[in-house]
């Protein structure tokens, strides 16, 4: 493997990297009305982790395949640096990629897969064999050479598909949600691994899952998809303290909603009367001075007990059910017709009693108002 | 292996014997008229009529002596071996082509592809023969390889669209990716995975011509005749039993092109179980 040469290693880097890769304008549709993806412009950086996450149906598969070469935009271009993708093959691409089921070839020898890419380019039988064992001990598996890929488990499989798809050193890879078919624990591994050698590497991976939890821990920037278009294009903190929409403020992480209509806008901050008849303040994303609003929580910032003395809205609700998770407390709040999710962390919070009646409340910059409309896909 | 270990009901047990003998008696209506041709290859009479007297090896020796019955074997092989290998070229095409993701059409396509296995044997010899007869194909080795190769197909056609009902499109995606070219990610990966299909079918195309008399009938000259079409001349005009000798050994060769498609068959479900 190529050393890594000057790349940027943290997020905040990206934001001057030079463009690797560029949707644009990029429609798909098979029937010619309905749009899997409409209109999209995106850049890839060099050297990003960039996940594509949305729910399916979202057109982020689609537009993977489209950079691979295995669909082709109605309109629109994609570029590779200076080079134009319309009119070049897949094989003549040069980007790797790891697929969910693996395809690893059955009739195959573990080594035979990594040295296909090889033998393809031409390589000498010297040259092949030194990089397919260096390959195999870049991720753990010295011993399995000579191994069928169905002696093999399925994290073993991924990362021999892992292997083939970076021993010929492409500078970008795209990843089409690879994990999905391991079980947790080996999940987090894996997502560990694959980032490791993302930074090892200097790759520049572009990575599909539907798992956001997955995304955020990977990932450099993450485009969410929804209805064919990118909702939001950010880092995962930003993502996820600061979701542009509705929908992405829902679809990435837990969150608790509250809907209503706007009584006052001032600036930044709006006053929303909620339909259980609460005042609440929160921050105005993406609404008007009238109408509706829908004000969304993350439940690590719903407080309860002695800590919403002080704060400005305070609501009384009865707790429903007090669930365990080890580090933290899900606690469920019957308040306003609504469940309301309240998480403390273990240490430092008295579980509440089951029945009994609780006040709750947050600080209203925890409380992002956003567009019902643009809630929803 | 017995997957149903549960004790039988008295019916269960009723309904399976009647089960068996159903079957074999279905077996013998099928083997028995084929079956019944071998003695009559052994006999020492000069006719091709039971009751046989007397045993010998005579008309045997005069099948494989015989300068006209090898020309035959010879042109059953020629013309087998050459209209197979084309079915199977255009056949394999064909069924990767109609494994395809849906297009418009594609049932059309696929019974216009299958028809020669429904289309009555003698309405397309006589097609062939006005269609070749302009182009001066009747009458050559090049006119039946092209007539066999057209019946062959379909069989290789069914066989190979099986082997790749199991074949995960993905890996030719995969190949793409890793660099290889569409010629060389079929010769490297879709074929040696559906080869027992390939295979299966060329050895049906192959027996489908080398039982095939109608086409022959229309389009062969007395130097292109094959060991069908001689036994057909040898019904009319001798009624010798050197046709059953012809017919003992041309049911020995569809007894060995039979078990290699077993043989097959048992290789394909090995690899697909490991797959």
């Amino acid at each position: 493997m190529k050393a890594p040469k000057n790349l940027p290693t943290r997020q905040s880097d990206f934001a001057t990297a030079p463009t690797l890769v560029t949707f644009e304008k990029i429609s798909k549709t098979y029937d010619g009305h309905t749009h899997v993806v409409k209109n999209l412009d995106l850049e890839i950086r060099r050297g990003e982790f960039l996940t594509l996450l949305g729910p399916s149906g979202s057109g982020k598969t689609t537009c993977l395949m489209m950079l691979a070469g295995f669909e082709v935009p109605t309109s629109g271009e994609i570029w590779h640096g200076e080079v134009p993708l319309s009119r070049k093959p897949p094989h003549e691409r040069g980007i790797g990629m790891v697929f969910q089921n693996y395809a690893l070839f059955p009739h195959m020898s573990i080594a035979e897969n990594i040295a296909f890419p090889l033998e393809v380019r031409g390589l000498g039988r010297a040259a092949i064999a030194e990089k397919v064992k260096r390959a195999l001990d870049m991720v753990r598996l010295p011993q399995i050479a000579d191994r069928r890929p169905n002696q093999l488990s399925g994290g073993q499989q991924q990362r021999v598909a892992l292997a083939r798809a970076l021993v010929f050193e492409p500078e970008l890879v795209l990843m089409d949600e690879p994990l999905g078919a391991l079980d947790k624990q080996l999940r987090e591994h894996m997502q560990y691994e694959i980032r490791s050698l993302h930074m090892s590497l200097g790759l520049t991976v572009v990575y599909v899952t539907h798992d956001q939890t997955e995304a955020l821990t990977m990932s450099d920037r993450i485009a969410v998809f929804a209805g064919g278009r990118i909702r939001q294009l950010a880092d995962p903190r930003a993502l996820y303290e600061e979701p542009a929409d509705g929908l992405v403020a829902t679809f990435v992480g837990e969150s608790n909603r509250f809907d209503g209509t706007i009584v006052s806008r001032d600036g930044d901050t709006a006053v929303i009367a909620t339909r259980g008849g609460t005042r609440l303040e929160a921050f105005a994303v993406d609404i008007g001075a009238t109408g509706p609003a829908a004000v969304i929580v993350r439940p690590e910032n719903v407080r309860i007990g002695a800590a919403v003395d002080g704060l400005r809205d305070v609501i009384t609700g009865r707790v429903v059910d007090v669930v365990y998770h080890g580090d933290h407390l899900q606690v469920h709040i019957a308040a306003e017709g609504l469940d309301v999710v309240a998480k403390q962390p273990t240490r430092d919070a008295e579980a509440p009693t089951v029945g009994s009646e609780i006040r709750f409340g947050f600080l209203s910059r925890h409380a992002r108002a956003y567009d019902p409309a643009r809630t929803d896909h | 292996m017995s997957h149903n270990s549960m004790p039988l009901t008295t019916s269960e047990r009723l309904s399976g014997r009647l089960l068996a003998a159903v079957a074999v008696a279905t077996a013998i209506f099928l083997v028995a008229p084929i079956l019944a041709i071998v003695p009559l290859a052994f006999s020492d009479g000069e006719f091709l009529v039971y009751p046989i007297r007397g045993y010998s090896l005579k008309w045997m020796e005069a099948f494989f002596s015989s300068e006209k019955w090898a020309m035959a074997v010879k042109n059953s092989f020629f013309i087998g071996s050459l209209s197979a290998a084309l079915a199977t070229v255009l056949g394999t095409m064909a069924a990767i082509g109609l494994s395809r993701t849906d297009f418009l059409g594609k049932n059309v396509l696929t019974g216009f592809v299958l028809s020669p296995l429904v289309v009555p044997i003698v309405i397309y010899a006589v097609g062939l023969y006005f269609f070749f007869a302009p182009l001066g194909l009747t009458q050559s080795y090049t006119g039946i390889v092209l007539a066999h190769a057209a019946l062959g197909a379909p069989f290789v056609v069914v066989t190979v669209s099986a082997s790749l009902s199991g074949f995960d499109h993905n890996l030719m995606r995969a190949a793409a990716s890793l660099g290889a070219s569409p010629l060389l990610a079929f010769r490297r990966v879709m074929l040696p995975l559906v080869l027992p299909g390939v295979v299966t079918g060329a050895l049906f195309a192959f027996a489908a011509s080398f039982d095939e008399v109608v086409t022959v009938l229309f389009l062969a000259a007395p130097e292109q005749r094959t060991i069908p079409r001689e036994m057909f001349s040898g019904l009319r005009e001798s009624l010798s039993p050197i046709i059953a000798a012809a017919s003992a050994v041309m049911i020995v060769i569809a007894v060995l092109l039979l078990a290699a498609v077993e043989l097959l068959k048992r290789r394909a479900q090995r690899m697909r179980a490991t797959a």
